[in-house]
Formats: structure tokens, C-alpha cells, sequence
């Protein structure tokens, strides 16, 4: 109970998103024909009108879709937990006995380890990510509840929210906006600014993979950004970032006490030897899952083909212009049922970027709709199969640790002239944007 | 009489076990996070001790053409009831989480442990026409311990008289079943529509043959609504009796008015069912409860842009729907989506709605639990 008195006041309609409208007060400009880059505009063949009507027929599509949810969907998001925890926990208990010799392999080991990893990456995927999207509120399960739900990962769920469904889904693509085009540490996109420090991309990009989760969480608490601007902050910035960093250590130490200590150690209540080996499944496990889903993940925005957008393409953005970044920004994966379950459905990335609060059950019917939608308005519809995508986005990551090659300038000079300057500790990295 | 409460008691253990014990819990816990042991427990046996409060559906048995007994298993967390009381029951329709509140109408003592409720399908009513037609045994619903005190005293009354319309036979129903005997004089008036639309009449009708009660039926199709100044020759002693009310609002006020008239309105015990139906306006007053602020929004500004035009400290994200980061639960009231037009309110029985602020507009008079 408090004393103050109440306060009465008549809010005023100002600033209102302009995301939140396919229409505008103000005149929408026609897009120019070529980027700032100097890149063809895949979006300047259409008229304002003409987005405006893409939002009109989007909200449409989603407006089907939310209008039908119903039992069927709640029973397929119960049946995917109820499978993901009888999984881990069947395969937790054959760990128990991993260290069992059988004709020279411990099928246990294989068993458990197998089983674990799918467990993990069902987690982290298809239940983990997508609850947190909000997929599932309409439920009102509290259990099953973007608010309430952690996830089996380093990052703490709120601070994934923060950095993924606000920051990325926002400003999705956008040059110096969202984070998620590379991580800070790659250069997928040839607008990106070359410096140095990316000229060893291809092992950052690899060490990321197989630390996936623990990057994000870094990434999340955009610990990079805080050690370069430490001595800039104030002591209430840095006072936030020390309560989000314990946080994420406490999440890592419970995680790493799970699968490192308490699980090994049960098993060594089997006399079976298998505390070593239930150790080494653990580390297979997440190692796998973090392998898994960043390999997803790279496949979501940076296969060639899909757009980048700079920072000024995005003001007094309406609700159709974002629809049109989102549809330009981001690529599918095309495959069997199974592995769009494994992806959490992000192989229908594009779809999942127009609606990201969409169960994720019902993209897959929405998508020959909105490819449909994209090449009637002449828009590329960026899909592939898993192979050609990571193949694309691996080559990309090889092929932009170099400079841009440019008229009259040797590749090899631009290279050169960055290492000499950071030798004499001008600082070779910069502002990676 | 009251039904036995049996609660389970904390068990003593001594300190040693207590230590081994907790160290379990901890164990139990480390193994599951970030999820909790119950997540897993409760895939196994929903309904085991320890477990939030759910329940089985065993059997549902129409009693009219519009009512049903629904019969269910609780779990082992249920404390039992005193006859009259409610519980709310959370069921799931077309996949989302509807609450609540029903009368007991089963025998306390029963051995089998089963508890019912008997809901009546009103028009619109989106849980009771689930309930009676559509539920089926084996469904898990969630549930409450029981609670109300539209029940009987400790030390019985010598006279009873029940006054019931429609569905308010149910919290009575569930007193004559367990106390009926123990009660000295019953009389009962009940009121129906017609006859065919009075819930347990062949109970009531037995009652009556073996003269364990008064029975006096007011069919409205024959006889019209019924008028309490009639009491006066249905049963004139009706001033010395202590009575129960359940029914429709019109029969409670008349009731209020009618014992306070006669000065007696001590005697008079009510339960009101209200119907919670809250109807959608456009824009209006938005109160941040714990901010103790309130402020007048109209239907085309987002809460999280009303809310912190008047300094309410809101949690915010993307501000166009999608990241589901200013997500805050909306205590009473009802909102309108900004994108689609769709009406989001809340019910007594159903608790704090989360909304999502940067895309709900009120519509009507709000709360907001902030």
C-alpha cells in the first residue's frame, strides 16, 4: 500500500510507432533505384501503394491463421515438450549405463548421446525459441508462456528476448541496427565495412559454431560493446551490465552443474564405469546442438541473395515496409518434415520473420502463400536446400574476409596497408559497421 | 456439520532425515533446470501430491437438456470442501485456458474420493455448453481448492428454508445430500423455467415422498415468477427459519429487500453467481495499480504509450507487437488490438490477462496490474 496520491492525466496520441499501420499520415517515398552501396534496390520497382497493399494482404494471411488456432495446435506444442522431456530423460537414464562395453562399442554412450542432442536441440528450437516468441500465449497456459519459459541454453531467456524477438526482429538486416548480421565478429554482407580483424573469419566462425551458446550469451549481453565502451559508461550502465552478467553466470553454472556434475555423478551410482563417459555425451550433446542450430541459424540471413537495408531506408518505416524488409531480409531452407521440426520451423525463416508470435506449427501452410505474394511482385523468394545454403553462407564467409574488390586497387594492398596500420596500434578494428 | 478438511499435515521427520531430504530436493533440482523435477513428475502422474491442483474427468451424466453432472478425480492435493462451497475448474477450449466457478454437488463422504459439479449451459456460454456437451471423461482440467461460504453453520438450525432458482439448486443440492438428515425441518422452494428444466427433480421429488423435506415447486410457465409475498402461506413460519438463497440476481435483491423488511436480515444467507461479462467500449480510464496512477486513454493509443505519457515505469520492446517484451498482465478490464480489432477482457473467475501494451488500446475502463 502507498500513500501517494493518485495521479489523473490524458495521455495524448503522439509518436505512435508507424510500424503499427500498412498506411501512413505522411507520404511514402518511392524506394531509389540503387543502395547507397551503389546495389540495385530490389524494392524500387514497387510504389508505395503497391506496399501498402502487400500489408494489407499479409495481415490478411496472418489474420487466417490467428483466427484458427485452436486444440490442434495446443495438442502439437504438448506433444513436441512431452516428446523432448520422455527423450531426455530416456536418454539421460541410458547414460546412465554409458560406460557399458558391448562387442567392443558402449551402445548406451551412442544411445544416450544420440537422443540428448535431439533432446537439446528440440529444446532450444522448435519449443524453447518459439515459446519465447510469444507463439503460445494465446494458450494461456502459464506454463508454456513467453513470460515464464527458460530455456536449456548459457543465455538467460530474458536477455535472448531482448537481443532476438526486440533488437533482430526489429531492425532486422538493417546495417548498424541489428547485431544479428554477423554477430560482431563476421562479415557476411559486402556493405559491411572490411577491416582487419575479419580477414581471420573463417576460424571465428567456426570457434562461434562450436560455442554457440556460449556466444550468444556474450553476444546477448552485449559484452563486446560494453569492454570497448567501458570507460565511456556511467556507473548506473555498468551497475546493469554486472547484474545481467551475473545473471548469465549463474545460468552457466547451473547448466554446467547439470551436464557436467550431477548427471556424471549419478552415473557413477551404477558401478557400470560410466561417469566419464555420461561426461563426454554432455559435451557431444551441446556440442551438437550448438553445431546444429548455428548452422540453422546462418542459413536464416546471410545465404546469398538476401538484402541488407541501411539505416536511413528504415525511417517512419510503415507496418508494409517492414513486411517488405522482412520478406527481403531473410531465407528458407527447404527439406523434409522432420527437419523443419529440427530447425524449430526457422527453415521457414521467412515466414517466421513476417509473423514471429505465429505458432510455428502453421508456417509451413502460409508459405506457398506468401511466396506467391513475393514473385507476383517481383521479389526474390530466397529458399535452397540445407547443403546449398550453409555451402552459400560458408563460401560468403571465406570470400567477404577479403575486401570488396574495387576498380585500380590491388585486394592484396588493402590488406596490407590495414596490417601495417595496426602493427604501428592505430587499431585495426574500428567500427566493424 | 462441516466436511472433514483433510489436509495433508506437515509431516515430522527428524532433522537428520529433514537434511537428507532436502538434500534430495536440491539434487532432484539441479538435474532439471531450468526446468523444475514437477515438470517431469507431472508428465508422469499429473495428479500426484505436490502437484498444482488438477483433476480427471470420470464421467458426465446429463441431468436435463441443458445440464450435466460432471463427475471428476482430483488430485491428491484436494482438501475436501463443506457442502455449498465452489471450486474454479480451468479447462481447455479450441486450445486455450478458460476458468470458472461451479458448486459441489457430490457427497463429501463418498469413498471413492470423486467430486462433481453439475453446470448449466446458459446461451453464450462458452465453458457451460463445453461442459455439458461437449466434454468428455479422461479430459485433465485444472482446478482450486474449494471455497465459498454459502455454507452451514457449525450448530445446524432447527428450521431451514432453501430458496432456489435454476441453476442455484446446485450449492444446495450439495448441502441436502451431506446434511439433509442432520437437519431438523427443511423446507424447499425451488423455481424452474419448467418442469422439464429443473436439474435433480426425481432426487427432490424423493425427498419429498419420504417426507425428508418440504418440497414446493415453482414452474414459472405454470405459476409465473414467483413472489415472496406468497411466503406468507407457503410457508408461514418462514420468519423463524434461517434461510439459503441461490438464484438469479432479481430473486437475491427481492430476497434482501424482502428479510430486511421483516428485520431479519441476519437470517438470510446469499450466493450470487455473477455473470462476468464485460462489455468492450472505446478507449477509457487506466488504472496502473501499483503505480497508482490513472490516466484517460483513447481507443487508438497503445497502454504502453498512455502509461508512460503519465510516468508509469513500463517494460518495453519493438512497440509494433512482435517481441513480446512489455507483455503485462491486465488485472480487469478489456483492450483492443490495435492491428486486428480483437477484444481481449478478463473474467472474475480467470485472473490477470498478460497483454501485449504496445498494441492493446483500452476499450473500457482498465487495470493494470503495474
Amino acid at each position: 500500500m502507498t500513500l501517494a496520491p493518485e495521479r489523473t492525466s490524458t495521455a495524448t496520441r503522439t509518436g505512435v510507432n508507424s510500424r503499427l499501420s500498412v498506411t501512413s499520415t505522411e507520404p511514402r517515398p518511392q524506394r531509389p533505384e540503387l543502395k547507397k552501396s551503389g546495389r540495385p534496390n530490389p524494392a524500387a520497382h514497387l510504389t508505395p501503394e503497391q506496399i501498402e497493399e502487400i500489408g494489407r494482404e499479409l495481415d490478411a494471411i496472418r489474420a487466417e491463421v490467428m483466427d484458427s488456432r485452436g486444440a490442434k495446435d495446443a495438442a502439437y506444442i504438448r506433444k513436441v515438450i512431452k516428446t523432448q522431456r520422455y527423450l531426455e530423460m530416456g536418454s539421460r537414464a541410458a547414460l546412465l549405463f554409458s560406460g557399458v562395453k558391448y562387442r567392443g562399442v558402449r551402445p548406451f554412450w551412442w544411445i544416450g548421446t544420440a537422443g540428448l542432442s535431439v533432446s537439446k536441440i528440440l529444446e532450444n528450437m522448435e519449443i524453447g525459441h518459439n515459446v519465447m516468441h510469444g507463439q503460445w500465449d494465446w494458450m494461456r497456459d502459464p506454463k508454456i508462456h513467453s513470460t515464464a519459459w527458460e530455456w536449456d541454453n548459457a543465455s538467460p531467456s530474458s536477455q535472448w528476448k531482448h537481443s532476438h524477438n526486440e533488437i533482430h526482429h526489429t531492425f532486422t538486416n538493417v546495417l548498424g541496427r541489428d547485431n544479428d548480421l554477423g554477430y560482431g565478429i563476421l562479415r557476411v554482407d559486402e556493405d559491411q565495412k572490411w577491416t582487419l580483424f575479419y580477414l581471420f573469419q573463417p576460424i571465428w566462425h567456426v570457434a562461434n559454431a562450436l560455442m554457440f551458446e556460449y556466444s550468444i550469451a556474450a553476444y546477448d549481453l552485449e559484452l563486446g560493446g560494453y569492454l570497448a565502451k567501458k570507460k565511456r559508461l556511467s556507473a548506473e550502465e555498468k551497475a546493469k551490465f554486472r547484474k545481467e552478467a551475473d545473471e548469465v553466470l549463474a545460468k552457466i553454472k547451473r547448466q554446467a552443474t547439470k551436464d557436467y556434475v550431477v548427471h556424471p555423478a549419478m552415473a557413477a551410482a551404477t558401478f557400470t564405469g560410466s561417469t566419464r563417459h555420461t561426461l563426454t555425451a554432455n559435451i557431444v550433446a551441446n556440442l551438437v546442438r550448438n553445431v546444429w542450430t548455428n548452422t540453422v541459424i546462418i542459413c536464416g540471413h546471410f545465404p546469398p541473395g538476401i538484402e541488407t537495408f541501411e539505416k536511413t531506408s528504415i525511417e517512419g518505416e510503415t507496418r508494409g515496409d517492414w513486411y517488405l524488409r522482412q520478406m527481403l531480409g531473410s531465407g528458407n531452407i527447404s527439406g523434409s518434415k522432420a527437419m523443419h521440426v529440427m530447425t524449430g520451423n526457422l527453415s521457414h525463416q521467412i515466414e517466421h520473420h513476417l509473423f514471429p508470435d505465429m505458432p510455428s506449427n502453421r508456417y509451413a501452410e502460409i508459405a506457398p502463400k506468401i511466396r506467391d505474394l513475393m514473385e507476383r511482385n517481383d521479389l526474390k523468394y530466397v529458399t535452397g536446400s540445407l547443403a546449398k545454403q550453409v555451402g552459400g553462407v560458408y563460401w560468403k564467409v571465406v570470400e567477404l574476409s577479403l575486401p570488396n574488390k574495387v576498380e585500380g586497387r590491388r585486394r592484396r594492398d588493402t590488406i596490407l596497408k590495414a596490417a601495417r596500420k595496426a602493427i604501428k596500434g592505430k587499431g585495426g578494428q574500428g567500427r566493424r559497421y | 456439520m462441516t466436511a472433514t478438511l483433510n489436509r495433508t499435515s506437515a509431516t515430522r521427520h527428524t532433522p537428520r532425515l529433514a537434511g537428507l531430504l532436502d538434500g534430495a530436493r536440491k539434487v532432484a533440482h539441479a538435474l532439471a533446470t531450468p526446468l523444475v523435477p514437477a515438470d517431469y513428475l507431472d508428465l508422469i502422474d499429473p495428479l500426484r501430491a505436490g502437484a498444482d491442483l488438477r483433476g480427471r474427468i470420470v464421467d458426465v451424466t446429463p441431468e436435463t437438456a441443458d445440464s450435466a453432472t460432471i463427475t471428476i478425480q482430483p488430485g491428491r492435493g484436494w482438501d475436501g470442501h463443506a457442502p455449498g462451497q465452489y471450486i474454479r475448474i480451468g479447462i481447455d477450449i479450441d486450445g486455450v485456458r478458460h476458468w470458472r466457478a461451479y458448486s459441489l454437488t457430490h457427497r463429501a463422504d463418498a469413498a471413492d474420493g470423486l467430486i462433481s459439479i453439475t453446470p448449466k449451459a446458459i446461451p453464450d456460454g462458452k465453458v457451460s455448453n463445453h461442459l455439458v456437451r461437449a466434454t468428455t471423461p479422461g479430459t485433465l482440467v485444472m482446478l482450486d481448492q474449494a471455497t465459498g461460504d454459502f455454507t452451514l453453520p457449525a450448530t445446524l438450525p432447527e428450521r431451514t428454508l432453501f430458496i432456489t432458482a435454476g441453476s442455484g439448486i446446485t450449492p444446495v443440492i450439495g448441502m441436502l445430500r451431506n446434511s439433509l438428515d442432520d437437519l431438523g425441518d427443511v423446507v424447499q422452494i425451488h423455481c424452474a423455467p419448467s418442469e422439464r428444466d429443473v436439474m435433480f427433480r426425481d432426487e427432490l421429488l424423493s425427498y419429498a415422498v419420504a417426507s425428508r423435506l418440504t418440497l414446493h415447486e415453482n414452474h414459472d410457465d405454470v405459476a409465473g415468477v414467483l413472489d415472496l409475498a406468497s411466503l406468507d402461506t407457503l410457508v408461514p413460519d418462514w420468519r423463524e427459519r434461517e434461510v439459503w438463497v441461490c438464484g438469479p440476481t432479481g430473486l437475491l435483491d427481492a430476497a434482501e429487500a424482502h428479510w430486511e423488511a421483516a428485520g431479519l436480515a441476519d437470517r438470510l444467507h446469499v450466493e450470487r453467481f455473477r455473470p462476468s461479462v464485460v462489455e468492450p467500449g472505446d478507449g477509457g480510464t487506466v488504472t496502473f495499480d501499483r503505480s497508482t496512477v490513472t490516466v484517460d486513454a483513447d481507443g487508438g493509443t497503445p497502454i504502453l504509450d498512455a502509461g508512460e505519457a503519465a510516468g508509469v515505469l513500463m517494460p518495453s520492446g519493438c512497440r509494433m507487437g512482435i517481441c513480446f517484451g512489455c507483455v503485462v498482465p491486465l488485472r480487469e478490464g478489456a483492450v483492443r488490438d490495435l492491428r486486428t480489432g480483437e477484444i481481449t477482457s478478463t473474467d472474475e473467475n480467470s485472473g490477470a490477462v498478460p497483454i501485449q501494451t504496445c498494441v492493446s488500446a483500452a476499450a473500457g475502463a482498465c487495470a493494470i496490474d503495474l
